[in-house]
């Protein structure tokens, strides 16, 4: 859902206060104003994600399942997200996960991080930390030994650091 | 030579699962921001890591502009023998650092 | 993007101000100077908190742990620095003050404080750039230089735990009231004090993000929104930027005078040094 990314500029300045429902409006607008890099039509995003996914795939089918993408619902600040992704998987020579890669909708670029495993893992698990330039979905897809490819998906809310900051 | 934190435990039991945390200081400047003049800041990340136990690698990372700056990682290995990890990280204008941290399996 | 969004944040708190505010968190009775509170009444609960209680968890976790507190990058390059001699007539920090572990205790804690050559209190990076040139020959780093803050953050650390205990220098009085004002002084084109989001809305969300207390227990710290430490002058700087004001110049007295109320006002509070916060 896109927002409007202005207020109207008659806004009353001195001490007329709007009505509740307007007020709850006004502070529904706050969140998801992070404002994007560049701002491009959401139809187009959606696709890139998905081109992205399947490109790592190889074309192979992405099933939802055996992956975990952990992320805060609600983030303190874009500019660090702390993320993990971990898979169930013995990780033995004969079954294990080969690859780990994290995509995002709505940055400049759909790529995070691309991640490899080998049986010599122990655990097909890594965490870091991201920048997230806006609200917006994160995928995990996970390449394992046998072919197959498997994924999970997190919507991430991004708000503003908390205080009125005049840095750009 | 960037300051790094390492965190890996001295000895480890064999076969047993161990954590290793890394952090990196690096600006890892994007290439979409512009600095106070307004001139767009060019990228300059960290492209990839990669951890080798004795020599083989054991886990590796191709990072994007979408990681924050002072990039951390946490990962797992086998602690299979004792000797030494070294931890590489190579990206923009050449950047390149190895780092190496013995290891004790008993 | 990032500030204009900011600045419709700020317009719509100056109108939600206009009406019948929750009242101040109240602070705990103190006399300028005076290193106790006035005990003669019922006990009050100190409602004062710490900007660590209103974060995320995952934030938290990131100030917790020594592995993972990117700000513990900068803390080993001031140790580093601690003891290593900057050029080959100067000494290094270690020199004169030996281990900072045992020298360096309780020090951070006390800033802002009184110079007497100066005669006027100051700040730990302006002290540490006073050494420099007083006793190492050399010139003085910028405010927000690498270097400086690295040191801050490894002397800070040695009083990490301890409560802030600001000089109790009596000289120091005119320049904490002086401070005091400041906190409460509404401006900039949004016409917002200190007080009105940090004493009055504290707890409340701006934009979807909490509005902490305001205590400078962690300075300096690892700021998520700088991906650096920074100071605490950066971070009032902008502040004051935020609401349209002129910020004040880097290193004057009336930057250092509101360190003092701050520090005053956070007054036993456990200094966090070097925390992170979004």
């Amino acid at each position: 859902m896109h927002l409007p990314m202005r207020l109207p500029m008659n806004l009353p300045m001195k001490t007329e206060v709007p009505p509740s429902p307007v007020r709850r409006d006004l502070l529904a607008m706050g969140v998801g104003l992070a404002g994007a890099v560049f701002v491009r039509p959401v139809a187009a995003q959606s696709e890139e994600l998905a081109a992205a996914v399947a490109a790592f795939a190889g074309g192979a089918t992405v099933r939802p399942g055996r992956v975990k993408l952990e992320v805060a619902k609600l983030v303190d600040n874009g500019n660090v997200v702390p993320v993990s992704v971990s898979v169930e998987s013995p990780m033995t020579a004969a079954d294990h996960v080969t690859a780990i890669a994290i995509f995002n909708e709505k940055n400049p670029q759909r790529d995070i991080a691309k991640f490899a495993f080998g049986p010599r893992s122990g655990k097909a698990s890594v965490s870091t930390r991201i920048r997230l330039a806006t609200t917006q979905k994160l995928v995990a897809v996970a390449r394992l030994s046998d072919g197959s490819f498997w994924s999970d998906s997190a919507d991430v809310i991004v708000v503003l650091a908390a205080c009125i900051d005049g840095e750009a | 030579m960037a300051r790094t934190l390492l965190n890996i435990p001295k000895t480890a039991q064999r076969g047993e699962v161990i954590e290793i945390r890394t952090l990196i200081a690096h600006k890892m400047d994007s290439g979409f921001l512009p600095d106070a003049q307004g001139q767009r800041i060019p990228r300059d990340i960290i492209q990839r890591f990669a951890c080798r136990y004795n020599g083989e690698q054991v886990f590796s990372a191709e990072l994007f502009a979408a990681v924050s700056a002072n990039p951390y990682l946490v990962f797992y290995l086998v602690a299979t023998e004792s000797g030494m990890l070294e931890f590489e990280w190579q990206g923009d204008n050449g950047f390149t650092q190895t780092e190496r941290v013995p290891i004790t399996v008993t | 993007m990032r500030r204009s969004a900011r600045l419709a944040a700020l317009s719509m708190l100056a109108v939600l101000l206009g009406c019948t505010m929750p009242a101040p968190v109240p602070l705990p009775a103190l006399g300028f100077g005076l290193a106790t509170t006035d005990r003669s009444g019922p006990a009050e609960p100190d409602r004062r908190r710490s900007g660590f209680e209103f974060m995320g968890e995952q934030t938290q976790a990131m100030q917790r742990d020594d592995s993972a507190n990117p700000a513990m990058l900068g803390v080993q390059d001031g140790e580093m620095l601690w003891n290593t001699a900057p050029g080959p007539q100067a000494k290094a920090c270690v020199a004169c003050h030996a281990a900072a572990q045992s020298s360096m205790k309780g020090v951070a804690a006390r800033y802002p404080a009184w110079d007497g050559q100066l005669a006027r209190p100051v700040n730990l990076g302006t002290r540490i750039n006073l050494c420099r040139q007083r006793h190492q020959q050399l010139p003085p780093l910028t405010a927000d230089h690498q270097q400086l803050l690295n040191l801050e953050a490894y002397v800070g650390l040695q009083s990490r735990g301890l409560p802030v205990m600001p000089d109790p220098d009596p000289r120091l009085l005119p320049f904490r009231e002086r401070g005091a004002q400041r906190f409460v002084q509404r401006l900039g084109q949004l016409d917002l004090s200190c007080a009105q989001c940090h004493d009055q809305l504290a707890g409340l969300k701006l934009a979807g993000s909490v509005i902490p207390q305001a205590h400078p227990t962690g300075y300096p710290i690892y700021r998520l929104e700088w991906q650096a430490l920074g100071s605490l002058q950066r971070r009032l700087r902008g502040c004051m930027t935020g609401v349209r004001a002129e910020p004040f110049a880097a290193g004057s007295v009336e930057f250092v005078e509101l360190e003092l109320h701050l520090a005053t006002r956070a007054m036993g509070m456990a200094l966090e040094t070097p925390a992170v916060r979004p």
